[in-house]
């Protein structure tokens, strides 16, 4: 009670200042001459009476002074003391304050911005309900892309019921492409995205629709009335955020559909299970449609509370190999494996390295800013220190020293963190949307509150790291010299410089380790670029083409070739082919063993397949080792033929010549006709895996991507290309034209992104380095005007003087240089798993990135130089 | 440090105003002081300065009340009276005193060991 009355009241006093001061005044006055009275009436003279009363007060301003401490909130006001002289002073000195600033807005920002990254990525729970619950379930193998990380549907619902460590297990169709639906009714149809999930998978991950429903059970079996939930995106710009479309009707891909739903907007599947893909609509997977498609499903579980993932992977180990693929056929032996991630892992695992060494990255540029500004501060202090001494001489003790330097650092940092935070919103705001980047979650990227809390964190630690170390220095100083070191050159400014140069020396070094790591990583970027992808991206460009065969093969030869014909005539078109699947992109694997040969588990390997026309290979950029293309003479009923790669040849018949051999896929015969160059399938980054390219005429594709190989820029294609295609097919929706540059530059955005981001931070680290080599070269050049000045009077010549100044620069460089590489060489190894085609003590980086600093080392010390070498000795003697 | 000396004495001098205010009602600063110095015989010698740091303390915790007047002489001045919530402090105050006093009593008057 008396607690809170007492702090109001302090409060109403420290705003009502100048009224109790007053009042105060006027109550010690009156006190005063109370007793000069009582003194006078016991006798003594005015004088005497005064004197003795002002005894028996004590010290008036004291007593004032502990009435005010009393009574209002002396801590704010020596706050705000220390505020108002923090402002002047760095209002004073404008251009120092402004570097300051920048400095730490640029070193905070990056900060924020990339802990905003890890926060997303890393430290935040996905979001969903009890996202630790959340398991993927892999296949153990992965050499088969998707095929061998999925499971058909049998085996799927036979794990459903026969598990005691799930609440529930869903899974989702994983071989949609996209743009795989039209949505007609409003003009020219508008290709689509679809995906099919299975009936509890929304369930699974405890996602409620915003409007309307999920699917019920009936809506998942065979013969339903066909169904779709909306993704809120597509709904809110597809259909104007209409809630009436919930129970309406919509034509997909020529039949209706009903919407029975819209999803909220926080779920978005992409981010989370396929990074860069967006998905529009979600349709029930029936399950009896893709029985016998064999591997389709990508599974994900929900664990009973309390099972750990390593309890339901012991399960799970003995429950998988007796799986079934098709109960129908119980002596095909799956052999199924599995391989459990957390949903966590799954989506962030990979990234787990890039993303701290990217968080060390930032950590090492706020050093250097630390150490800047440290250095800065310094050189200010010498300036300031005549300042202290006086201050300190007037009273004011070594902590209250401390402090006013702390709020000066807090006030910077503070200016510099809301500067950073700008940045990282406009920054963030920018990555959020660049959905070409196929990171997960990073549409979600934002500067929230955990962020807001870091940033105060680092802009204090910040303030306390640079603030300090000239802040005791200066406060230790011995108050006697302080007053006398006015002349240049005396010992207090060498002290000043050695810890300067020991700065400066240790942001060199900071900065190398920065460069020497960026320049790794770079030079691995560089190797990846260099990759042989098998296949020439350059002008050449893919279109989804829409055709109806009726499933009948021969009408669907007559179709392509006729498609072919047509854009191969358009002016500017060298070449024309069509694929189901485009490397880089959708994969799926079969099986492939040469006929008459026993193997042994794990001898053959799940492989790639792509079902292709004649001329695919030639049109992408393929090479035909061996043998040769398919013809439109490959026809249904005539012999069935294969084309592998080099990988398959090489295993199947290693040291024969393959052409004309037996292989046997999917229980068939088929005449090897062609080996071509491996082609990295699935990731720029892993050599290619087994391949096999079949022809569209003997087999069913999924699918027809339309592959043209052009003179012209592929941009420039894109109208005629399409209005052919609707001559032939009114129905062909507007998809889109793209080049195969952006399957390969999709395919290398995460490292693209790392690269570009760490090579920013070592930009900026460098910048600092040659800032804080500049600053102090530049202030002992000052420093020793008189000194260079006499000296060019006895005859040192202006080259001599220049040499001296970039020796000394050079000497630091080195200093830092040595320490940075070493520090390097020992830590390098930290990134090694980053690194493509490259050492980690790889020779030529080093060697580059120490040429790099040494230069702009250099180029710091030359302007300070030069300055040296003009000084005139006459005017540089005289003044002072 | 002199501080926990301070914190002591402050206590101190708040109670013997509250005390004083108690028993000469009305009173303004110059006053208790005075008043103060004559009861302790002049054992405590009071920077009577320091009686307005305590007297603004008991203000802002409710337990005294000012206005302004105007004395015998014409002087105006700053006459402190004690509340209601004051006497219960002082009550509670004096409790304790008198309890660490008679305590403090006993303790001293422990016979040393050698005269066992």
């Amino acid at each position: 009670m008396g607690t809170i009355r007492e702090m109001l009241n302090r409060v109403w006093s420290f705003f009502h200042k100048q009224q109790r001061d007053a009042e105060l005044n006027a109550e010690v006055q009156t006190h005063i001459e109370f007793a000069v009275e009582e003194n006078m009436r016991r006798g003594m003279t005015p004088e005497e009476a005064r004197r003795k009363a002002l005894i028996r007060v004590g010290g008036v301003q004291q007593a004032k002074e502990q009435q005010r401490e009393n009574r209002g909130l002396s801590w704010l006001d020596i706050l705000l003391q220390d505020l108002r002289y923090a402002l002047r002073t760095l209002r004073r000195d404008r251009s120092f304050t402004l570097i300051a600033v920048v400095i730490l807005g640029l070193g905070i920002g990056a900060n924020v911005v990339v802990f905003s990254v890890v926060n997303t990525v890393l430290l935040r729970p996905l979001p969903f309900h009890d996202p630790q619950q959340l398991v993927r379930i892999l296949g153990a193998g992965t050499e088969g892309g998707e095929s061998t990380a999925t499971y058909s549907a049998d085996a799927m619902q036979e794990f459903q019921q026969r598990n005691h460590t799930f609440q529930k297990v869903t899974g989702y169709y994983a071989f949609s492409s996209s743009d795989n639906y039209k949505l007609e009714g409003n003009g020219q149809p508008l290709p689509v995205t679809g995906l099919m999930v299975a009936d509890n998978f929304f369930e699974t991950l405890a996602i409620q629709p915003t409007l309307g429903r999920l699917f019920t059970p009936e809506e998942c079996l065979k013969n339903s009335r066909p169904v779709t939930l909306l993704s809120y995106a597509f709904w809110k710009h597809q259909f104007d955020a209409n809630p009436k479309i919930v129970g309406q009707t919509i034509r997909l891909s020529g039949s209706p559909v009903t919407v029975v739903g819209v999803l909220p907007e926080t779920f978005d599947f992409g981010s989370v299970f396929s990074p860069g893909a967006k998905v529009d609509i979600y349709t029930p997977v029936i399950m009896d449609n893709i029985r016998h498609q064999g591997n389709t499903m990508a599974l994900v579980g929900r664990l009973k509370p309390g099972v750990t993932l390593a309890q339901a992977q012991s399960e799970a180990d003995i429950l998988f190999p007796k799986l079934d693929a098709d109960v129908t056929h119980p002596e095909w032996k799956a052999e199924y494996t599995t391989r459990f991630f957390s949903l966590k892992d799954y989506v962030s695992g990979k990234l787990r390295r890039s993303l701290l060494v990217l968080w060390g990255a930032v950590g090492l540029i706020l050093l250097i800013v630390c150490v800047n500004l440290s250095n800065l501060l310094l050189a200010r202090s010498a300036a300031r220190g005549k300042e202290f001494a006086l201050r300190s001489a007037l009273g004011a003790g070594r902590a209250r020293l401390i402090r006013q330097l702390l709020t000066e650092s807090l006030v910077l940092s503070g200016a510099g963190a809301l500067l950073g935070l700008a940045i990282a919103f406009a920054v963030t705001t920018w990555l959020a949307h660049q959905g070409s980047i196929a990171l997960p979650l990073l549409g979600s990227v934002r500067v929230d509150g955990t962020a807001l809390a870091w940033t105060v964190l680092i802009a204090v630690l910040t303030a306390g790291i640079f603030g300090l170390t000239p802040g005791l220095k200066m406060s230790s100083n011995n108050l006697q010299d302080a007053l006398k070191d006015g002349g240049h050159g005396t010992s207090e400014g060498r002290k000043h410089e050695r810890m300067r140069s020991i700065l400066v020396i240790s942001e060199v070094a900071l900065a190398c380790v920065l460069l020497v790591g960026a320049g790794l990583l770079l030079h691995s970027f560089l190797r990846v670029l260099d990759v042989d992808l098998g296949f020439q991206p350059s002008r050449a460009a893919a279109i989804q083409v829409d055709y109806d065969d009726h499933g009948n093969q021969e009408l669907r030869s007559t179709l392509w070739q006729n498609i072919l014909a047509r854009v191969k005539a358009i002016p500017g078109v060298e070449n024309a082919g069509i694929t189901d699947n485009l490397p880089l992109s959708r994969n799926r694997s079969w099986g492939i063993s040469a006929k008459g040969k026993d193997y042994r588990k794990g001898e053959l390997q799940a492989t790639f397949v792509y079902i292709v026309s004649p001329g695919y290979l030639n049109s992408i950029g393929m090479q035909l080792v061996k043998g040769r293309d398919f013809t439109w003479d490959d026809t249904p009923t005539g012999q069935k033929v294969v084309i592998i790669n080099e990988t398959v040849a090489k295993r199947l018949w290693p040291g024969e010549d393959p052409i004309g051999r037996i292989a046997q896929t999917g229980g068939r015969d088929m005449v090897v006709v062609g080996v071509i160059a491996d082609v990295r399938e699935s990731n720029v980054e892993d050599t290619g895996g087994w391949e096999m390219f079949l022809p569209a005429t003997q087999q069913g594709p999924d699918g027809a991507q339309l592959v043209v190989r052009t003179k012209l820029p592929p941009e420039a294609l894109a109208p005629s290309v399409m209005s052919t295609l609707r001559q032939i097919n009114p129905n062909q929706p507007a998809t889109e034209f793209k080049p195969l540059q952006l399957l390969v530059d999709h395919a290398l955005s995460p490292r693209r992104f790392f690269v570009m981001l760490v090579s920013i931070f070592a930009v900026l680290g460098l910048l600092l380095a040659a800032l804080g080599i500049y600053g102090v070269i530049s202030y002992s050049v000052t420093q020793k005007t008189q000194e260079i000045g006499i000296r060019m009077a006895l005859g040192a010549t202006q080259a001599k003087v220049q040499l001296g100044v970039i020796t000394k620069t050079l000497r630091l460089a080195l200093l830092g240089i040595v320490i940075g590489t070493a520090t390097s060489f020992g830590a390098s190894h930290l990134i090694a798993a980053l690194l493509f085609g490259t050492a980690p003590t790889d020779l030529a980086t080093f060697a580059g990135m120490i040429a790099v600093l040494v230069a702009v080392a250099l180029a710091a010390g030359y302007i300070p130089a030069r300055r040296a070498s003009r000084i005139d000795p006459t005017i540089a003697l005289r003044g002072n | 440090m002199s501080e926990s000396k301070l914190d002591l004495l402050q206590g101190t001098l708040d109670l013997m105003v509250l005390q004083t205010l108690a028993t000469l009602g009305s009173q303004h600063g110059y006053g208790i002081a005075r008043r103060i110095e004559q009861v302790s015989g002049d054992e405590v010698l009071l920077n009577q300065g320091t009686i307005y740091a305590s007297l603004v303390r008991l203000q802002q915790r409710g337990w005294i009340s000012a206005a302004w007047g105007t004395s015998d002489n014409n002087r105006k001045a700053k006459y402190y009276s004690i509340t209601k919530g004051g006497r219960k402090q002082l009550a509670k105050d004096a409790a304790y005193w008198h309890r660490l006093a008679s305590v403090m009593g006993r303790v001293l008057a422990m016979p040393m060991e050698e005269e066992l």
